[in-house]
């Protein structure tokens, strides 16, 4: 299908595009890897004027260790992150979840970036971003700003991303030495998440330190799920207490209902892929 | 004389890859899409979104001022309000069909029906313009339970015809003379404490055919004859129905399917778009194109399946069957497809499959809602039947207590009865149930995963094992002409060839099938390679051109090698008979002294002899050739097979169920066909292993679902769940042979067995996993979410209920916000 008129640019800077995103006006969108957008064109659900890509801006896609944090260009494909040595050292979760996006043509051209800035409440990334409290770098005209993963995502496919404004860079906490898993229910193998469930976890002498859980596709933006953290956290990481604790799952999540999955059975999935993301995790 | 080898040995039965792939997997292939003819203009249709409602108004005038548009037009405005297309099968005399018209006038009776088209210089231009063509509605009340629609008193589709129900069809094995009484045999039941009555409702859920090239239309109506090239699984039908359509002499029409990418049934039909697309090239004197997007093909391209199914089985209590009594509503959509009437009548001839039941009697009611139309979708009328009978069996075993597999033994027809005359009056003329079912119960472990089973049961573990049998057989090999003609079907089943010899002795096939993936250009040169004896490269098989191929009925239904295979053959049998006589006349021999044998033709106990190819070039010189024959080998054919073709097969499922989360896994999937003799095994097992993929899916992926107001929800291929190779294992598939009695060849039809024989494998293996919780059915497709439900409803823990009409997440098209219904992104 043929997507509505639209002219395209394809700046050499982040300074250029912010540039050409400025003189657009609110008509301007932005693509990546084009896997949500080019849909959402070709069924007539935008109709941009203009087009801006980043691909021609080489530094977006770097991945590099910037102190105690992972630093990833939000132009870094899939596919480069699920296999790029910093990430699965330091934020082997990221990895995970990243492993499970689709297909591999799509991982090819999907990036980290543009998945964070579609923020589908079903994208797999959302969730780990949030639980491993990445922060956001968002450059507009008025300078480079830095936004925690909480304050992030707002709502159903908004971010605190502003107009004129482009995200240039993921920062990740090094999670070095913790255990980690994304457990990912989709009705067929390559398709979104009806619910998943990031967990990650430091473990200390059989007793777990530290929790971080995520949760996608369990209300409008990613979800942290704090009351089962509270409740790992001081125990031996035993399948009693991980079972106790995921029944904390579901506090203050707004599961969605569709033709997949209503609310209820929602709830109940995240409850279990909690109990199953932790416990596969600890190993 | 250029001959390529010698043949060696036989072409039949080698695991030759195809011939037709090297084109289709380099992009070499021709698509009717890559067909772009000089000055040639692109039409969009616009559809109605809404499933029901008057059309108040046409505001074309934005449209035509938009830049490259030719031209906007409405049914009145192409002189199409009167032309209807045709239903080639009218089931009953007295069958309700309302005109399908090409564009709808007054009153809309689907979403996605067309209203106006759009014509411009480049396909973009069109469907730029098409989204400023106003169009005014007036909703009405849409119609979608089939049920309810068939009811008196029932708000009308189409108020002309007084009702919702098209026809009702009956078949009694009472009446016909070939069986017993089925109400006497259920009140018998009912009376008698030796036997049981089952009865049971199955729903046979919509769904979409899922072709990967999009339909597609080209007409060019420059020169003396129109030519159409369409995405069609029918050409030679379309061409004829193309003349009943819009009057357009025959003979003026040339139809080609060039390289058709898959239909499964979906590409039977003969559509509004392309009469549109000829009425249009018409009145403009250009070429033009329409193709449409994958959502438009989801949502206006036939649908199939969609019944509600009513059985009641009886059986004496030591397991024999006594009757089997069904009622269907079948749900046609809004109009009638070309043979969609007939699709469940199909099936009533396999209700029955290999059980000797003494007594049966079918019932259908073809229903009108407001919904896209239902027509063929592979095995057409067969695996409704066959999920039907093969869920009563296990359904049946579990009622008397007895093994599944074992229940079905001892009311199965035994390979000694064979020729058998079924209760629907059928002959099948040859199978070995007992054969196919024990190589597979061998392959499959049947007696070790019962035991797997029985553990995992006593264990309570969370994840259950389940066994899924189906022993089916199916009707294939359309069709015998006059058996056709008895169910008033609108043209006969026979098929076309013909057979060139070139002057250089290579050969020149021509079949009346139309290939559209199934490798008929390989099949078919094994065949001829081996009744001329000639080399497989020396034979080259053209089809899908009306002015190559001018007589032919097409591919559907698993006809073309038991129907046009055949006829090939009956081609080469001329040929050769034709080459002997001047094989004779120059060898200075009589005729009964000419032994043909592997492409050489000798006269007994001489070493004399020559080569096929060498009486090929002799009749092409025609120096020195019989008086009383033509100078020429070329031979025609046409075939009428006198029966069906019946494979048969047993089919194993190993289905894990993850009771906490309701997930379902194919462990393993076993079977054993029997498709007769195989001309190319690789062929056939690439066969089976797509027909499985499709059938599982109606087990356990696919539905079209619709809204409360007949929208259809999932209409991409986000939300409309294909399985990929991702969620099948590695199928064990083999096959045993009993030959067909019927045909020369001894084939079977292998083309729409797995799909047939797959989906109750699967859900009798789902079920089987749970029976002990309770479970007595899932709803098809068994998603977890629905798995789980079952379980709890068992388990008397009270659920939400499951919300169709909403879309499921996934690339900014769903995940929907209540402010953002559309699932824009910001
Ligand atoms: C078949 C299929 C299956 C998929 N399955 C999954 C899945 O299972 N899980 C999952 O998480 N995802 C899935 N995706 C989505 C995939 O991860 C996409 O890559 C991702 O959602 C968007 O990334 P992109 O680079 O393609 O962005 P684009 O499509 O190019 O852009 C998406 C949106 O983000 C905006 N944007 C992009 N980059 C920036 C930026 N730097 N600054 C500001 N705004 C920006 C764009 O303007 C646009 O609105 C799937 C996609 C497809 C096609």
């Amino acid at each position: 299908m043929i997507p509505s008129k639209f002219d395209y640019v394809k700046p050499a800077s982040v300074d250029e595009a912010v540039r050409a995103l400025v003189d657009a006006g609110e008509d301007a969108k932005i693509l990546a890897g084009g896997q949500s957008l080019l849909p959402v064109l070709r069924l007539r659900l935008a109709a941009p004027s203009v087009i801006i890509d980043l691909g021609g801006i080489p530094e977006l896609r770097s991945i590099s260790e910037d102190g105690d944090r992972i630093a990833i260009g939000a132009m870094a494909p899939h596919h480069d992150v699920m296999r790029d040595g910093l990430v699965t050292q330091h934020v082997a979760l990221l990895a995970q979840a990243t492993a499970t996006v689709a297909d591999p043509q799509v991982r090819h051209r999907g990036t980290l970036g543009g998945a964070l800035a579609h923020a589908d409440p079903a994208g797999d990334l959302g969730a780990v971003a949030l639980a491993l409290e990445a922060e956001f770098v968002i450059v507009g005209t008025s300078g480079t700003r830095t936004v925690t993963a909480a304050d992030f995502f707002v709502d159903y496919f908004t971010t605190a991303i502003g107009e004129g404004e482009i995200l240039t860079q993921v920062r990740f906490p090094k999670y070095t030495g913790w255990v980690s898993h994304y457990e990912k229910f989709n009705r067929t193998a390559q398709a979104w998440s009806m619910c998943a469930v990031a967990a990650a976890l430091k473990v200390d002498g059989g007793t777990i330190s530290e929790a971080r859980i995520g949760l996608t596709n369990m209300g409008t933006t990613p979800l942290r799920a704090p009351g089962v953290e509270a409740a790992l956290v001081g125990q031996a990481a035993t399948a009693e207490v991980v079972r106790a604790a995921a029944e904390h799952a579901t506090e203050g999540t707004a599961a969605p209902s569709d033709a997949d999955a209503a609310a209820d059975y929602r709830e109940h999935l995240a409850r279990v892929l909690t109990g199953r993301a932790v416990l596969t995790a600890v190993g | 004389m250029t001959t390529t080898a010698e043949p060696t040995t036989l072409e039949f039965g080698k695991a030759r890859t195809r011939k037709e792939d090297a084109r289709l997997i380099t992009g070499r292939s021709r698509y009717t899409d890559s067909i772009t003819l000089p000055g040639m203009l692109h039409l969009v249709v616009v559809r109605s979104p809404l499933a029901h409602a008057t059309i108040t108004g046409v505001d074309k005038s934005a449209a035509e001022k938009a830049p490259g548009v030719f031209g906007v037009y409405t049914a009145a405005d192409l002189g199409a309000e009167g032309i209807g297309l045709p239903c080639a099968w009218p089931i009953t005399p007295d069958q309700k069909a309302p005109p399908r018209p090409l564009l709808a006038s007054t009153t809309v009776s689907f979403a996605g029906e067309g209203v106006a088209v759009v014509v411009a210089r480049t396909a973009g231009e069109a469907k730029d313009a098409a989204e400023l063509v106003e169009v005014d509605y007036d909703p009405l009340d849409p119609i979608l339970d089939m049920e309810a629609a068939a009811q008196d008193g029932a708000a009308l589709v189409h108020p002309d015809l007084g009702t919702n129900v098209s026809a009702t069809w009956v078949f009694d094995s009472a009446a016909a003379g070939t069986g017993d009484d089925v109400a006497a045999a259920i009140s018998a039941a009912e009376a008698d404490a030796d036997s049981v009555v089952v009865r049971r409702r199955f729903r046979q859920q919509r769904l979409i055919p899922a072709f990967m090239e999009p339909r597609s239309v080209v007409v060019d109506p420059n020169g003396e004859q129109v030519t159409m090239w369409s995405s069609t699984q029918v050409p030679h039908i379309l061409r004829t129905m193309t003349t009943v359509t819009t009057g357009i002499p025959e003979s003026k029409l040339r139809v080609i399917a060039p390289d058709v990418g898959g239909g499964f049934g979906g590409k039977i039909g003969v559509v509004p778009e392309e009469m549109l697309t000829l009425l249009v090239a018409q009145k403009l004197h250009k070429p033009v194109k329409w193709t449409e997007t994958r959502s438009e093909s989801l949502l206006a391209a036939h649908h199939g399946r969609d019944q509600i199914q009513d059985l009641t089985i009886t059986a004496k209590k030591d397991g024999t069957v006594t009757g089997l009594d069904v009622h269907l509503y079948a749900d046609m959509g809004a109009y009638l497809g070309l043979v969609g009437p007939g699709v469940p009548v199909l099936g009533a001839f396999m209700f029955n499959a290999i059980y000797k039941i003494p007594a049966y009697k079918f019932t259908c009611t073809n229903v009108f809602t407001n919904k896209t139309l239902t027509d063929a979708y592979r095995g057409a009328g067969r695996p409704e039947a066959t999920f039907a009978i093969e869920r009563l069996m296990d359904e049946l075993a579990v009622e008397l207590g007895r093994d599944p597999l074992e229940l079905r033994k001892q009311n199965w027809i035994s390979h000694e009865e064979f020729p058998y005359t079924t209760v629907c009056g059928l002959t099948y003329d040859s199978g070995n149930y007992e054969q196919a079912t024990d190589r597979a119960v061998e392959l499959f472990d049947y007696a070790g995963l019962r035991r797997e089973q029985e553990e995992r049961r006593r264990n309570g573990d969370k994840v259950q094992l389940g066994i899924g049998i189906s022993t089916f057989t199916e009707m294939c090999g359309l069709a015998p002409s006059r058996v056709l003609g008895s169910l008033a079907y609108g043209a006969g089943g026979w098929e076309a060839a013909s057979i060139r010899m070139l002057a250089t002795g290579k050969v020149e096939v021509i079949t009346g099938a139309s290939g559209h993936g199934q490798g008929h250009e390989t099949a078919f040169s094994q065949i001829v390679a081996d009744q001329l004896g000639v080399p497989f490269e020396d034979v080259e098989v053209l089809h899908g051109d009306t002015q190559i191929s001018p007589k032919g009925l097409d591919t559907y239904g698993s006809r073309s090698l038991v129907v046009g295979g055949i006829a090939i053959v009956k081609a080469a049998e001329k040929v050769v008979a034709k080459a002997k006589k001047i094989a004779a006349h120059l060898l200075e021999a009589s005729e009964d002294d000419i032994e043909f044998n592997a492409g050489q033709f000798t006269v007994k106990g001489t070493g004399q002899g020559k080569a096929i190819q060498e009486i090929a070039f002799a009749a092409f010189m025609a120096h020195d050739y019989p008086e009383d024959m033509e100078p020429s080998l070329d031979s025609d054919a046409v075939y009428d097979p006198e029966n069906f073709s019946f494979p048969h097969g047993t089919h194993l499922a190993a289905m894990e169920v993850d009771t906490e989360t309701g997930r379902v896994t194919l462990r393993h999937y076993v079977c054993v066909d029997d498709v007769g003799n195989v001309v190319n095994p690789l062929i056939v097992e690439g066969q089976v292993h797509g027909g499985l993929a499709q059938g599982i899916a109606q087990a356990l992926f696919e539905e079209a679902n619709y809204d409360d107001q007949g929208t259809l929800v999932n209409g991409t291929f986000v939300d409309y769940t294909l399985p990929s190779a991702a969620d099948l294992p590695s199928f064990t598939t083999e096959h045993v042979s009993t030959p067909a009695t019927s045909n020369p060849l001894g084939v079977k039809g292998v083309g729409e067995a797995g799909t047939i024989a797959s989906t109750p494998a699967i859900v009798n293996g789902v079920i089987d996993a749970l029976r002990h919780l309770g479970v007595k059915n899932v709803e098809m497709p068994c998603t977890s979410q629905r798995v789980w439900r079952a379980i709890q409803d068992a388990r008397g823990t009270a659920t939400q209920e499951t919300p169709v009409d909403t879309h499921s997440p996934g690339a900014g098209l769903g995940s929907i916000d209540p402010n953002n219904p559309q699932g824009e992104i910001q």
